[in-house]
């Protein structure tokens, strides 16, 4: 019976959410000219924006913060740069195009703005403190009892991160970096779930975003790396070779010193490509649609999209699990001690 | 181009978390009590082999954009 109600519950948010994305396609992306080209509005929902598009006809627009040699500091709203008829113009100087923004002379600015993924940044590291402000408000309350509330909610997670992830991997000095890791594990969770909602922003699917996080691990490892983690690098073969190491060392320390920045970068596009790759097989499933324009590929391609997004459901979980996992396995080859 | 480079990426990655997914069942089925240690080796794997697949799809995509 619960398993029952569970499936319907969950049947109607996967309707629910298959009609929301439905709509916001077909109000906002079957253009006047009649011909609907899938690429550009695929483009147009996992690309940053400098307005916050809720749904066709309201839209937020936010501030744009720009700097360039010539004009210094710049701070406007980004609805001046369209007119009643939402076309693009010129505003005091600037102009846009494809959400970029230039001189009107053509000359490059440097673009400061609260763009929707930065808008959206702020949004969810907000979600993040106030959820672990409260939680750590429990523990204060709670002290020697039993966990309350979201409180209790959480413990389990924080728990399964530590002692699964973070412990096993960075070794014995583990807990020095589990509030880093643990909150990269929020972080990029969160992120994920956000942008699957309908009307937010693709944020950690920005290429940006993810290589940030992928920088803080690399700066991390690297302070807090140990000898024997340089001497991997610049000694690996140790006396067991005599002088033609240095042979061997001469393509062998290339690739060590590649190695080091390979991991962050994979890091990087990991994160970003699976999210993205997520939204676009959404966004294409449902853009079959209007490419066949019947009715009865519309329902399928609504549940289809529905399903796809219980998938990327997990991925969020899978992903955030996964750059944590590698983060700490970095982290734990670079304290390592000799051994 | 693109979209040839990234069913060639697919083909590959297909190929490797398939045997990924292989060898971890058949190892789960001749010792069950190791089933935790073994997934968490499975999902390290499959990540990696992700990863580089997900190269090959983002070099496919810029691809198709330029």
């Amino acid at each position: 019976m619960a398993f029952g109600s569970r499936l319907f519950k969950l049947s109607i948010l996967t309707i629910f959410f298959g009609f929301v994305s439905f709509q916001s396609l077909l109000a906002s992306d079957t253009k006047e000219e009649g011909k609907f080209v899938p690429s550009e509005m695929i483009n147009h929902h996992i690309q940053d924006s400098h307005s916050w598009e809720i749904f066709h006809g309201l839209s937020v627009h936010l501030p744009v913060i720009l700097y360039s040699e010539d004009k210094g500091f710049d701070v406007f709203s980004s609805s001046n740069f369209y007119n009643e008829d939402h076309e693009l113009v010129p505003y005091q100087g600037y102009v846009m195009e494809h959400e970029h923004i230039l001189l009107d002379n053509g000359g490059q600015v440097l673009d400061f703005s609260i763009t929707k993924n930065v808008f959206f940044l702020f949004i969810n590291s907000l979600i993040v403190v106030l959820i672990f402000l409260a939680v750590a408000k429990g523990y204060k309350k709670n002290q020697g009892k039993a966990p309350s509330g979201i409180q209790s909610f959480f413990e389990p997670i924080i728990i399964y991160v530590r002692d699964e992830i973070v412990r096993p991997n960075v070794g014995v000095k583990s807990d020095k970096f589990l509030p880093y890791l643990l909150t990269l594990f929020f972080f990029i969770w969160f992120g994920n779930l956000l942008g699957l909602l309908p009307a937010s922003a693709n944020l950690t699917g920005n290429i940006a975003v993810t290589g940030v996080l992928a920088l803080i691990t690399l700066v991390i490892t690297l302070v807090s790396s140990k000898k024997t983690f340089w001497l991997h690098i610049v000694d690996p073969l140790g006396n067991s070779m005599g002088w033609p190491k240095y042979l061997l060392y001469l393509i062998l320390w290339p690739i060590e010193l590649v190695g080091i920045f390979t991991k962050p970068f994979a890091l990087t596009i990991r994160l970003f490509a699976n999210i993205t790759a997520g939204h676009i097989i959404i966004l294409s499933i449902l853009s079959l649609t209007f490419i066949f324009q019947s009715m009865a590929v519309g329902i399928a391609s609504a549940i289809f999209a529905g399903v796809m997004n219980m998938l990327e459901l997990f991925v969020a979980l899978l992903q955030a699990y996964v750059f944590t996992l590698l983060s700490s396995m970095y982290i734990g080859q670079a304290v390592e001690e000799h051994h | 181009m693109g979209a040839i480079g990234a069913g060639l990426a697919v083909l590959g990655a297909g190929l490797g978390i398939g045997m990924i997914g292989k060898s971890a069942t058949e190892s789960i089925a001749r010792q069950p009590e190791a089933a935790g240690k073994i997934q968490t080796a499975m999902i390290i794997a499959a990540a990696l082999i992700e990863g580089v697949a997900l190269f090959a799809a983002v070099i496919g995509f810029l691809s198709i954009g330029s």
